[in-house]
């Protein structure tokens, strides 16, 4: 045993005796389902919004600062590289909004079964598409 | 107990490794915090995404006069205190996850947490200085 963290790997089975822990398979050998490409989109997401947070800051410090400076966030929000990412944002939003209320579901320990796990990501996926053009259709009838 | 002998790992007690890591500590408080703030993100964001529409093409003068009124004031430093807690918590298990080497690791942790704690505190600031 060389590296030091092999320490990390080692476990007691229930009786007591120690095992190395199983290491899942790498991504590289595992079929593309749902249940995975689901997963790291909600990741991409949270870190495609995370991103989004700087548009947010810059339009908060600017309504803050000054006519002009409100003037130039609203100019980039307006613009056509501003919708891009608005819309790019509501989807992300939407996204990692339904499909975070999905692991609040599973952290009651609800719609665990393999069955349910599917349905729940196909919901999830038909509510964001749903939830997003309803955002869009309703900015355009308040503008 | 052969096993003992050889494996180093094995001088640490069941209930010393219970303790000395992540998931036993702070782990649970980090997956706790994650939930909690999951959890009030839901009403803020519908509230948020309500907001941004109305706000949509307002002027400099109508902003401000949204953000003066209290209560909104008070949804808006909850946004964004939820909102950057949630954020940080979620990048820092994606560093954690994806960048193995312990040095490289650290540093992105911290540049991470720098980063996104000033931003934090800049919409914080932003936010209080609109309500008053």
């Amino acid at each position: 045993m060389t590296d030091t963290r092999e320490a990390l790997m080692v476990a007691r089975t229930s009786d007591g005796r120690t095992v190395r822990r199983p290491l899942s398979p790498h991504l590289q050998v595992y079929r593309p389902q749902i249940t995975s490409a689901m997963s790291i989109l909600h990741r991409i997401t949270g870190v495609a919004l995370s991103c989004g947070t700087l548009l947010l800051v810059w339009f908060l410090i600017a309504a803050v600062e000054s006519d002009a400076a409100y003037a130039r966030v609203a100019w980039f929000i307006g613009s056509p590289v501003g919708y891009l990412l608005m819309f790019g944002w509501s989807v992300a939003l939407w996204y990692h909004f339904c499909n975070g209320i999905r692991h609040i579901f599973w952290d009651f320990g609800m719609g665990l079964e393999l069955p349910q796990v599917h349905a729940s990501g196909k919901a999830v996926l038909v509510a964001t598409a749903v939830l997003t053009v309803l955002t869009w259709v309703v900015f355009a009838v308040v503008r | 107990m052969t096993e003992k002998a050889t494996s180093p790992a094995i001088m640490r007690s069941m209930l010393g490794r219970a303790r000395g890591l992540g998931s036993a500590r702070s782990g649970l408080h980090h997956w706790w915090a994650q939930r909690l703030t999951a959890f009030a993100l839901v009403p803020l964001v519908l509230w948020f995404i309500y907001s941004a529409i109305r706000l949509s093409g307002m002027k400099r003068g109508d902003v401000i006069n949204w953000a003066v009124d209290p209560v909104v004031g008070t949804l808006l430093v909850a946004l964004v205190l939820a909102l950057f807690h949630h954020m940080r918590l979620g990048l820092q298990v994606v560093i954690e996850d994806y960048i193995h080497d312990e040095r490289p690791r650290m540093v992105w942790l911290l540049v991470m947490k720098g980063v996104t704690g000033l931003l934090g505190l800049a919409a914080l600031v932003a936010v209080i200085k609109l309500a008053i």
